[in-house]
């Protein structure tokens, strides 16, 4: 370490910028998530494990949980459509729409959440129609995937994209000439190649999915074991001034959302040694 | 002229011969497009004319009035500010992390890029939770602070300081990886010839990241000025104190005025537009200085 600190001796301002940004990063970040995480051993373990697993928040763990992967599939298979659409298709509009794909990253949370409410309610210019054939969009566990699938839509598309620019076209072109239909090398030979990048992308949508709280606090009617959402239950916590309580079930969250990133890395690092 | 040209058609007419199996049928590919086209009406364009339809529904008089009236005003105001403190902060920060991490090697540097990253896998609930139990009134500093009658929690700090939270990463990890591939060749020629650090800095790091930089801190300002949940947590909701706009939108929301929620809201989605028009410009001219740096650099060096 200190022959590469010497090596790199011409350019200066290595302590400056090392200390200022490892200074912010505690002050901003690691000081108050870890002081979060001290909160909770200042309650009992028992307090803490009948707030964790109270049927309440068994329910809104299953309806964070179900709808964020109803909502990460449905993009990992709509954002593999659109990707594909938009890399190697040419049709009108075609470039309008590939800068609209970032509009859930860029659009307000809150502005989200109040305009697909009002597009999926009874009244609706869509929801009238589902109420129509008897389905019920807003306000019901239905609309949180909604809300999930809208806020997590860039994420499979932007993973994609760049892979399938820069899939060798030679190997296509290989699989066609030693007799491979269409279909044969899209399954054998594309898939495999973006599959690491699919399941990057349904990682990504998913985990933001869990945490989201404006989109689907608006859609979702917040009815406790219904369609109450984790992060929702918190905030109700909080509005109760039960400050241990909300820090217990933020604790429970965070331990969830870790532990399945860490179960979809692992899957992926099981992809890249099959197919790479 | 006649030489390529029956060149070209000898190789279109090459292609075709294998062109179904390089190729999905026609059926295929008109499908494809109609289902991505579907979903991305569905939820992309649709949203955005409802906001606007349902913005102006009550006449352009009750959509101006509910923008300049004093609480939207205060709202507005506050969300300038936030974002006036936020974002330069998260600037100078990730020029210094880029620095630190790409023009030197130390020990713990890949601990320090995950770690950066931390605040987008956080629900932004929790990340405004934090503040609240660290300067909230049961937090471990809140006794102090009331002491000291200086309130975060609940006032206009403790929103700066979540905006903070949920925008950190934003510039660092547009830098990072960029000025890691850049390299420090050119910085040490500049030392070498003379350059003083800062100069290095300015004439030569910073003109190559400038449109990193940009697209770092557009969407950082697009985050800042849309964040909710965490905001959520610690304003406090007291109107035309502590309201930024996404929470202004919530509470006429909330009080069943539908057309001022959205007018409100439909300054973030003019926002947000004029944000991916930015961000679309900047890939633009990211890709024509990738294809032709040196004409690029070339010309700038010219110039001065």
């Amino acid at each position: 370490m200190l022959r590469a600190l010497r090596r790199h001796r011409v350019l200066p301002g290595f302590g400056l910028t090392l200390g200022f940004s490892v200074f912010y990063l505690s002050l901003i970040v690691l000081i108050p998530l870890g002081a979060a995480f001290l909160k909770t051993f200042t309650m009992s373990w028992d307090h803490f494990w009948t707030t964790v697993t109270s049927a309440r928040a068994l329910a809104s763990y299953r309806l964070s949980l179900g709808a964020s992967m109803i909502a990460a599939a449905t993009n990992t298979i709509m954002g593999l459509i659109v990707a594909w659409v938009l890399v190697r298709y040419e049709f009108a509009g075609k470039r309008i729409l590939d800068a609209l794909v970032d509009l859930p990253f860029a659009l307000p949370t809150a502005v989200a959440g109040i305009t697909l409410t009002a597009m999926f309610a009874g009244n609706g210019w869509l929801g009238s129609y589902f109420e129509s054939l008897g389905v019920k969009v807003a306000f019901t566990r239905i609309g949180v995937v909604v809300a999930l699938t809208f806020i997590g839509l860039p994420f499979v598309v932007r993973t994609l994209e760049p892979l399938l620019q820069d899939l060798d076209p030679e190997i296509e072109e290989a699989a066609a000439t030693l007799g491979a239909n269409r279909w044969q090398s899209w399954t054998r030979v594309i898939f495999p190649e973006l599959l690491p990048a699919l399941l990057t992308g349904f990682a990504l949508a998913f985990a933001r999915a869990i945490g989201e709280y404006g989109s689907v606090v608006f859609i979702s009617g917040n009815m406790p074991m219904r369609t109450e959402i984790t992060p929702l239950m918190i905030m109700t916590k909080l509005a109760q001034f039960d400050y241990a309580g909300a820090t217990a079930l933020a604790i429970a969250m965070l331990a969830m959302s870790f532990a399945l990133l860490f179960l979809i890395n692992l899957l992926q690092w099981w992809s890249r040694a099959r197919y790479a | 002229m006649n030489v390529m040209e029956t060149l070209g058609s000898r190789s279109i007419k090459l292609r075709r011969g294998t062109s179904g199996r390089l190729t999905e049928p026609a059926w295929i590919k008109v499908l494809l497009i109609g289902v991505a086209m579907l979903f991305l009406a569905v939820f992309l364009i649709l949203p955005l004319l409802v906001v606007f339809t349902e913005a102006f529904k009550k006449g352009i008089e009750v959509y101006f009035a509910s923008i300049t009236e004093p609480d939207a005003a205060a709202a507005i105001r506050l969300t300038l500010l936030t974002a006036a403190i936020a974002i330069p902060l998260n600037l100078v920060f990730g020029l210094a992390a880029a620095w630190a991490i790409s023009k030197f090697d130390f020990a713990g540097k890949s601990l320090l890029v995950t770690l950066i990253d931390l605040p987008f896998s956080v629900s932004p609930v929790i990340s405004g939770l934090i503040y609240v139990l660290l300067f909230g009134l049961q937090g471990w500093l809140g006794p102090w602070l009331q002491a000291q009658d200086f309130k975060i929690i609940f006032a206009i700090p403790g929103i700066v300081l979540a905006t903070i939270f949920v925008t950190f990463p934003f510039v660092a990890r547009e830098l990072i990886p960029l000025m890691q591939t850049q390299g420090s060749e050119e910085e040490v020629a500049a030392r070498v010839l003379g350059a003083s650090g800062w100069q290095t800095f300015w004439r030569v790091t910073l003109p190559n990241v400038k449109w990193a930089l940009l697209y770092g801190v557009i969407l950082c300002n697009a985050r800042a000025m849309g964040e909710f949940g965490a905001v959520s947590v610690v304003s406090g909701h007291i109107r035309g104190l502590t309201n930024t706009i996404p929470l202004h939108v919530e509470i006429l929301y909330n009080e069943y005025n539908s057309a001022g929620a959205f007018a409100v809201a439909s300054l973030l989605a003019i926002l947000t537009l004029i944000t991916l028009v930015l961000k679309s410009l900047i890939d633009w001219k990211a890709k024509i200085h990738a294809q032709f740096p040196d004409e690029v650099a070339g010309g700038r060096s010219y110039e001065h």
